[in-house]
């Protein structure tokens, strides 16, 4: 995009990327993006390898409830919506649409979350520790990771917002609120997988 | 780059183009025909599992494929692989694709086959 060069501090069609700051945050977050696809690959190969060694322990069959799972998963898609709708709002110049959004997509993490915590903490009492079976660690492991990344992208837009809730829509922030909202898709990206491998294959036989 | 004496930390003030402006406004309506898509996708997921409808030696195939197709539309819609100048973004996340494929591959045949 080297035809759009900014001059004074007029809104640019793609703020995010109008910097060459911007630029490099965005090649080199996919580039993280990429390596993230690897760690979760791993992390699927080794569910997939020892689901089936339940060392006496409850299976996916006896733990998995599909009401529950479709509920988080809509939330996560609802949530990835809400983050497309702040890069939007981004790009018409209107910041206080990014920190409205933001703080929704933060919300719906944050509901998200509490689901997966009531769920590990169901699971715990039907008796599937972390050591209980290949399969409880690999699944806590893997859906943990997820979990995890969940945590650290709602600390990280919920930093974005306090830091800039004054600021205005400016050249800086702009690929920093991009590159987050990115991260989010890649959560709900990995999540796909998450239900389609370990939840709808687990009840399914 | 004609950047000199631009302050990145200043608001950025003034209304988008009118060409930047139209589109916005189609590509909110690509993102919302995808999510409508996605939770159409979502669904038939988990319906061909709660539901006997689809024999179970083809819904696991099924789901699958239901699933790489909303991460594509994740990928390319929500999160622009589908606009131009992204050449080298989809160079990384698809090198990384690429090398999760065999990782997914031999762990399952590692572990799941060979020791487990």
């Amino acid at each position: 995009m080297a035809d759009h060069t900014v001059h004074s501090n007029t809104l640019p069609p793609n703020p995010e990327k109008a910097t060459l700051e911007g630029k490099n945050k965005f090649l080199g977050f996919w580039f993280f993006l990429g390596g993230e696809t690897v760690l979760f690959a791993s992390l699927f190969g080794t569910y997939l390898g020892l689901r089936g060694g339940l060392n006496g322990g409850p299976g996916p069959s006896d733990l998995f409830h599909l009401p529950l799972v479709f509920i988080m998963t809509m939330i996560l898609l609802t949530s990835s919506l809400t983050s497309v709708f702040a890069i939007i709002s981004m790009k018409k110049g209107n910041f206080k649409g990014v920190l409205g959004w933001m703080l929704l997509t933060v919300v719906l993490g944050i509901t998200f979350l509490g689901f997966e915590i009531y769920e590990f903490v169901e699971y715990y009492h039907y008796g599937l520790g972390f050591t209980t079976s290949a399969f409880s660690s690999a699944f806590y492991t893997l859906v943990g990771t997820h979990g995890a990344h969940v945590l650290f992208g709602i600390l990280w837009i919920s930093t974005l917002l306090i830091r800039y809730r004054k600021s205005g829509l400016t050249l800086t922030n702009a690929p920093k609120f991009y590159t987050a909202v990115l991260y989010w898709h890649f959560i709900d990206v990995v999540w796909v997988f998450i239900f389609s491998v370990v939840y709808l294959m687990g009840i399914g036989g | 780059m004609a950047q000199h004496g631009i302050d990145p930390t200043a608001p950025l003030t003034g209304e988008p183009s009118k060409k930047t402006k139209r589109k916005l406004a189609r590509e909110m309506r690509t993102q919302l025909i995808s999510f409508v898509f996605m939770l159409f996708l979502t669904s038939m997921a988990f319906i061909s599992i709660a539901s006997d409808a689809i024999p179970s030696g083809f819904a696991f195939p099924f789901i699958l494929i239901l699933a790489v197709i909303q991460v594509i539309l994740q990928l390319y819609v929500f999160m622009h692989l589908n606009e131009r100048g992204n050449g080298w973004t989809n160079a990384m996340i698809w090198t990384g694709v690429l090398i999760a494929i065999p990782t997914v591959a031999a762990l399952m045949l590692l572990l799941g086959i060979v020791k487990w």
